[in-house]
């Protein structure tokens, strides 16, 4: 796996490819990108069939171990790596160890063990568990093993993101040596887990620490929505940015909402997870993005194919709406609310709009069908809505990425704020 | 009760790259052309001709109850081969509404279905709804369970919201008896006659006349008189599949292919399990409906040609199979049963997978059987089918040896 940028802004965003990801070594992804969220391997609600017909796709799809632990027995058996359980052809699989929208509750770390909760429950993970599971999914790429519980709680002492850091890097070492004599795993990277909690001096600690191991790249733990305020995340990101080396990459976990993925692409991040959509997808909403940036600036946030201005937040959101105005209440929802970049197609003023979801999209929902029928679907509870919704969700978040990279490269990334994330500059 | 077989609006007509047809359902709506009988049974294999497209019979239709077909887009259910499907006029009427379905272009606008679609009158609801409704001369009274408001569903409301077509029946429970059951094959025969008044578009829309009269040979016999006088292009045999004894369905049904014109399609109501889609089809119908195979799917149920395979039993948890090693299905071309059992647990995609498994069923043992007819073997692949369907022949249900005596197939002993 290399990175190669091709732009790197001193202490702020980086522009690139990683390239020869996977033990085939023929798979790239842009940086900032996001992955392919999956739970145990499936787009939610897709089958492989309305899933491809969103293209280009992201090459690099996420399982997370959460959904796929319980099957241990299963993959030991089958023997030909999860990929091939599943399906899953031309894709680089990356495995993380706890489901973004899995509610993880405390209090059940040891100093040898983390815990996935799968569907029947708990599942308890020593090392050896751990990778021998990593040896019957056959990743291409994988975090390692990490006691990510320091988020959790609003008194968590010094002591306690101490220990997390410690015990992680413990984790990565006992990782690394079974990783190294693991025949299945050759060609496979493993991602070390950045911890440290709101500590500075834990997450310099855990960045450094962790930059010494022969690790594929970076994951940053404990940055989760509704676990940390946006400014302190992007405070420490940058910090942790600086002591890892440029040329690995660093994903960001538990971090969806357009608004905070730009600060922390700001910051130095290179890969998202991508659960937000089915986030959107599953309140009922429409992600509608206004990505042309070529537009005259004049009508930034007035064109009428921006249904986002249709919220009740709407008119009050162009004059004075900052990302940071509603974080309190969204830390108390967990992150379920709505968010200004998205319409609610359960609303009755949907009932009779026979315009696509968002003009020009060319996602499979949107060339085929009308706000009116996905508002039918939702009100009548039909499956079909949670697959339209997802395949539309879907299209707009990686246009997201894609349109952020083209501003990156184009020296329009106040311009992408102003008009994608409505952000007005404070003046 | 009538079932339109609706064909679309012109809008979605014009979509679809076919003039030709266009311009021939100005002429006729429907035309059937048999292609193939059975010498030895009352199977027949027919070219039904709607506006939409051409439909091969026998034919399995999927139900789109809500105007979706369960979480599948109308893309896979095209790729599945299927060329016709239904919709229901009870629960679109009530939601969202006639107004708002024509104002989408029609149903098929609406959902964006660009082959055949078959609108069923609320009949069937009223049964399954029995408490809330109420059967006047003038229509049948719902309550919306929605809104609480009563609607009064006319036969000719009834056409209006199909912009396609169906028609009103009062249909009673098939295992209802007595005097209830004529009152309401009485007047099924009434409404057809307000239906075919209030079909505006008789050119484009195919309404079908419902044969009543529950399981009384008598009134069964009565209605068909009745209605075969009336110039529709099709019948539907319905008030049946309602729980009745199996032994008085199958009775039902040849009773009605037997005094049914020859040159029209028949429409068998509500029926989708295989045995009996095979046995009826011996029986001489053309066309079925059931909402069975893709209920079941979603309870994890895939249909196989030995019956059924839950997915999410234990036992499946290590098979690395497909569902069916022969089936060609895009679940059963990428999918093994030990993955949708692991699926199952984590996300309704696992239910998708199993509903395209189940309408590729379906209507591939519909293909069969028609291409069976037309090679002449059709007694051969109804024994086949039974002898893989049942371990040993003393599990054949009694009704179905019976009913495939009727048409002369003896099933073989193993």
């Amino acid at each position: 796996m290399k990175l190669e940028l091709s732009r790197v802004v001193q202490g702020g965003y980086r522009l690139g490819v990683l390239r020869e990801i996977g033990r085939a070594s023929t798979s790239s992804l842009e940086v900032p990108g996001c992955l392919l969220y999956t739970r145990c391997g499936t787009v939610p609600h897709l089958t492989q069939d309305t899933l491809h017909t969103l293209s280009p796709l992201p090459s690099v799809t996420q399982l997370t171990l959460s959904t796929v632990a319980e099957h241990q027995e299963v993959l030991e058996e089958y023997k030909d790596g999860f990929k091939k359980f599943a399906g899953l052809h031309d894709t680089v699989l990356y495995c993380s160890l706890h489901d973004p929208l899995t509610p993880r509750p405390a209090g059940h770390v040891t100093n040898k063990t983390v815990s996935v909760w799968g569907s029947g429950g708990r599942i308890e993970l020593t090392v050896g568990r751990f990778m021998a599971l990593q040896k019957a999914l056959r990743p291409d790429l994988y975090q390692s093993m990490a006691d990510g519980e320091t988020w959790q709680g609003d008194a968590t002492s010094r002591k306690r993101l101490r220990k997390s850091v410690d015990r992680t890097l413990a984790h990565l070492d006992e990782c690394l040596l079974i990783h190294q004599q693991t025949a299945e795993l050759q060609g496979a990277e493993v991602l070390g887990v950045v911890e440290g909690g709101d500590s500075l001096e834990e997450r310099l600690r855990s960045a450094r620490e962790t930059a010494k191991r022969p690790v594929g790249g970076f994951c940053l733990d404990g940055f989760q929505t509704g676990s940390m305020d946006g400014p302190l995340r992007t405070q420490l990101i940058s910090a942790v940015a600086v002591e890892l080396p440029e040329d690995k990459p660093r994903l960001l976990q538990g971090v969806g909402r357009p608004d905070e993925v730009v600060a922390c692409v700001e910051a130095g991040v290179d890969l998202f997870e991508s659960f937000f959509p089915f986030q959107v997808t599953e309140r009922g909403c429409a992600l509608t993005f206004d990505l042309d940036l070529s537009l005259d600036p004049e009508r930034a946030g007035i064109t009428p194919s921006t249904p986002v201005l249709e919220l009740e937040l709407g008119e009050e959101l162009d004059e004075t709406w900052q990302p940071e105005r509603g974080r309190d209440a969204e830390l108390e929802d967990g992150a379920e609310t709505m968010t200004p970049f998205e319409m609610d197609l359960k609303d009755t003023k949907y009932r009779g709009d026979f315009r696509p979801l968002v003009e020009g999209c060319g996602c499979y929902c949107c060339t085929n069908h009308q706000r009116a029928y996905l508002h039918h679907l939702l009100v009548t509870n039909e499956l079909l809505a949670g697959v339209l919704l997802m395949l539309h969700n879907t299209a707009q978040y990686t246009a997201f990425f894609r349109a952020l990279r083209a501003a990156l490269a184009n020296d329009q990334l106040e311009l992408f704020k102003t008009r994608v994330l409505r952000i007005k500059r404070v003046v | 009760m009538a079932a339109p077989i609706d064909s679309a609006s012109d809008v979605v007509a014009s979509k679809t790259s076919m003039p030709s047809l266009k311009s021939l359902s100005a002429v006729s709506p429907l035309t059937l052309r048999i292609i193939a009988e059975c010498p030895v049974t009352k199977a027949r294999a027919c070219d039904l001709k709607l506006p939409h497209s051409l439909v091969n019979t026998p034919v399995f239709m999927p139900v789109g109850t809500q105007g979706t077909l369960k979480g599948i887009t109308s893309d896979q259910l095209e790729d599945l081969g299927c060329k016709i499907c239904l919709g229901n006029t009870y629960h679109l009427g009530m939601r969202p509404g006639p107004a708002l379905i024509e104002k989408a272009n029609g149903l098929h606008g609406f959902m964006n279905w660009k082959r055949n679609l078959l609108t069923d009158s609320g009949g069937f609801q009223m049964v399954s709804l029995v408490e809330l409704s109420e059967v006047t001369e003038e229509g049948v009274k719902f309550k919306s369970p929605y809104d609480g408001n009563e609607i009064l569903l006319t036969p000719e409301k009834s056409i209006e919201i199909q912009t396609a077509s169906v028609r009103l029946d009062d249909v009673v429970s098939s295992t209802v008896t007595g005097p209830r059951v004529e009152e309401a094959m009485h007047r099924s025969i009434r409404w057809l006659d307000r239906c075919i008044g209030a079909n505006q578009n008789p050119e484009k829309q195919n309404l079908f006349a419902i044969i009543q009269g529950g399981l009384s040979a008598d009134l069964r016999k009565t209605c068909l008189d009745e209605m075969t006088k009336r110039d529709v292009p099709g019948f539907a045999i319905g008030g049946l599949s309602g729980g009745e004894e199996k032994d008085d369905f199958w009775r039902m049904v040849t009773l009605s292919t037997e005094h049914l014109p020859r040159h029209k399609p028949r429409y068998l109501m509500g029926v989708g399990y295989a045995v009996d889609l095979v046995v009826c089809v011996a029986l001489g119908c053309d066309m079925f409906d059931c909402v069975f195979p893709t209920r079941t799917a979603r309870f994890g149920s895939a249909l196989v040609p030995w019956g059924s395979l839950q997915v999410k039993q234990k036992q499946y948890a290590k098979d690395f199979q497909p569902i069916d090693p022969d089936c060609k299905c895009p679940t059963c071309k990428r999918h093994s049963r030990a993955y949708l059992h692991a699926l199952f647990k984590n996300d309704t995609a696992a239910m998708h997978h199993i509903t395209i498994h189940n309408i590729s069923y379906q209507l591939t043992l519909m293909l069969s059987a028609r291409q069976s007819i037309i090679d002449g073997r059709f007694p051969d692949f109804v024994k086949n089918f039974m002898r893989k369907m049942f371990p040993s022949s003393d599990q054949y249900p009694s009704w179905a040896v019976d009913a495939l005596a009727s048409v002369n197939i003896t099933l073989d002993q193993h």
